[in-house]
């Protein structure tokens, strides 16, 4: 019952900040790079429902695309994370050859000091990948990859444990036995039962990529104001928060919804799997 | 135990030795030349012997190796020189910062007694809050304070350190004006007054480090409790009519210390990672902030060595978690 609720509760906030990322610029026309000189530092109004910055841009507008920016952001780095703990876990699990290495590498990747790490390499690698692949795929491409990179260690410690348990399994000797391939043994037999604990790493990982990537940006190392996502805005609105305290409240509140919804949503997930 | 505990010793060592090797790396392959940023005027003849004169001639290897004897040798050498009065280091090359050409290990021993205190006392208070709360919330399992506050845990575990510090700042700093909104590192604690301005500025960056331990913790610590509540020697405990208040902290809580304690050395160096935000947040000139700016001006003696300390804290954490719980719980290392 109350883990039903719960459920219902992520879904729910969940819901919500999708449904204004992917709608909201639908209903609110109005570009976030446009400037209005006219109207800068404005107040809550028609035309602005949540007010202007200091150059006059729409920060509804603002705050749907960083929305975009910030959720594509977990997307695709959470698919990045989850996609190489399970290589990685699939790997160590199912050959004893390779688990010793793969979970020393996962130990110590585990050791490394991740933030530090992830500022380093968005500030060094920023300039030659916005030059090689333009500026906002860049950007992208180099936030992404890099906490991806740095987010699969317990993704892979999880699955891998997972895949051992699944391997003692007779139908895995049965399918051995009649000689199947190793890719159709992962496809068929193998996936199937890692996928609840597959889904509630994603989530978590999807989860704690929102909140690295406002992080990063926060600091000033992530996007850039004409690709602005949740993190940077905040990062923008802090300085005037004596003044203008909406300008980094509403993509914080934003932050704080997703970055709970999904993570009781895994939660909920977990408990259901265990439970089972 | 003890071939556990040497064991974990031996493997100390190695583990930081590549994670060094990949910090270097990182820095190594990131293009970029730290002479980018000097006018065009000046000739190729000059900007050579400045490569030189920050070492930039030398091979990667020799330059890796150089850091490592730098970090190894001399510079501990040199802090011994200071406490003892002798002259080990013998004049060795320290670690110097490209941009201010003092020693890298003075810059971080300026900066890191003020994150320190507040980084330490944030998480003294921040654990010392999740253990009593812990407890508290696994004793009153199923009512509503024990929902209200596992409710109020998770939410702290999704809200960002800087949304709560901007949420803080701006009802306590500004709304209320209790305390100042800035952190003034040249403030010096020489009375009763200054003392009392000290610990008003500490209050909103310790409240946001120890909201973010204390949150975290929490969670393990009632889970934990909640575990030992359900075995049979809390039974007989009761049955033979032990205060509830013994029970709880003499035998639940003694035996979720293991659970309790590896979360917590665990944790530990996590919030210097979490010092990073917050130091920037309220403007304190700690460790962190010292990345920050190193990081913007290039300046990668400093970043790379600071990144390896608190590395170094991270494995060391792990070590002294590993080690407390054999100590605790002997079984654990025969798993």
């Amino acid at each position: 019952m109350r883990s039903a609720r719960k459920l219902r509760l992520g879904v729910l906030l969940l819901a919500v900040a999708v449904a204004l990322v992917i709608l909201g610029p639908l209903l609110w026309t109005l570009p976030h790079d446009a400037m209005d000189l006219g109207a800068r530092n404005a107040p809550a109004s028609l035309a602005h429902p949540l007010g202007t910055d200091q150059l006059g841009r729409d920060l509804a507008a603002r705050l749907f695309a960083g929305g975009r920016v910030s959720l594509a952001v977990a997307l695709v780095a959470a698919l990045v994370g989850t996609g190489l703990g399970l290589a990685i876990g699939l790997a160590a699990g199912m050959s004893r050859r390779l688990d010793g290495p793969l979970m020393r590498l996962t130990d110590i990747f585990l050791s490394l000091p991740l933030l530090p790490l992830l500022l380093i390499a968005a500030t060094l690698f920023r300039a030659p990948l916005a030059s090689a692949l333009g500026a906002e795929v860049g950007v992208f491409t180099l936030i992404t990859l890099s906490i991806g990179a740095t987010s699969w260690m317990s993704t892979a410690r999880i699955l891998r444990a997972d895949v051992r348990s699944v391997m003692q399994r007779d139908f895995i000797a049965a399918a051995q036995l009649v000689g199947i391939r190793p890719a159709r043994m992962v496809v068929f037999h193998i996936l199937p039962n890692i996928a609840s604990t597959l889904s509630v790493s994603a989530a978590l990982a999807a989860a704690s990529a929102i909140l690295m990537e406002s992080a990063l940006s926060f600091l000033g190392l992530g996007f850039p104001p004409d690709l602005p996502s949740w993190g940077r805005l905040i990062f923008e609105g802090t300085p005037h928060l004596g003044t203008y305290p909406g300008r980094s409240l509403w993509p914080g509140a934003m932050i704080a919804i997703t970055a709970t919804g999904v993570t009781s949503l895994g939660d909920t997930l977990r408990a259901k799997a265990i439970g089972n | 135990m003890r071939s556990h505990a040497l064991h974990r010793l031996a493997m100390t060592l190695p583990t930081l030795l590549v994670i060094s090797a990949l910090i270097f790396a990182l820095l190594e392959l990131a293009p970029g030349d730290p002479m980018a940023q000097l006018p065009d005027s000046i000739p190729e003849s000059v900007r050579a012997d400045m490569r030189a004169a920050l070492g930039l001639d030398q091979s990667a290897t020799v330059r890796y190796a150089l850091w490592l004897r730098q970090m190894l040798v001399v510079e501990p050498s040199v802090a011994l020189d200071g406490l003892l009065g002798t002259d080990l280091a013998a004049g060795g090359p320290r670690i110097l910062s490209w941009q201010t050409r003092a020693p890298v290990m003075s810059l971080i021993a300026q900066r890191l007694p003020q994150t320190l205190v507040v980084v330490g006392l944030a998480y003294l208070i921040g654990t010392a809050a999740a253990v009593a709360l812990g407890v508290w919330f696994a004793a009153r399992q199923g009512t509503a304070l024990d929902r209200a506050g596992t409710g109020m845990a998770a939410l702290g575990y999704g809200l960002p350190p800087y949304f709560t510090a901007a949420v803080l700042i701006y009802i306590f700093a500004i709304w209320l004006g209790w305390v100042p909104t800035v952190y003034d590192t040249t403030h010096r604690v020489t009375g009763w007054d200054s003392a009392a301005v000290q610990i008003r500025q500490m209050i909103l960056p310790v409240a946001v480090l120890s909201l973010q331990t204390t949150a975290q913790i929490t969670r393990y610590t009632r889970a934990a409790v909640l575990d030992a509540l359900g075995q049979e020697y809390i039974r007989t405990a009761r049955a033979k009519g032990l205060p509830e208040r013994r029970v709880l902290l003499g035998h639940a809580l003694r035996n979720s210390w293991v659970a309790t304690l590896t979360v917590i050395a665990l944790g530990a160096p996590q919030i210097f990672a979490g010092a990073i935000i917050t130091e920037q947040i309220f403007g304190v000139n700690g460790i962190g902030q010292l990345l920050i700016q190193s990081l913007h001006a290039g300046d990668l003696p400093v970043v790379q060595t600071v990144t390896m300390l608190i590395a170094v804290l991270i494995v060391l954490a792990n070590l002294t978690a590993d080690l407390l719980i054999a100590r605790i719980d002997p079984r654990s290392t025969h798993a």
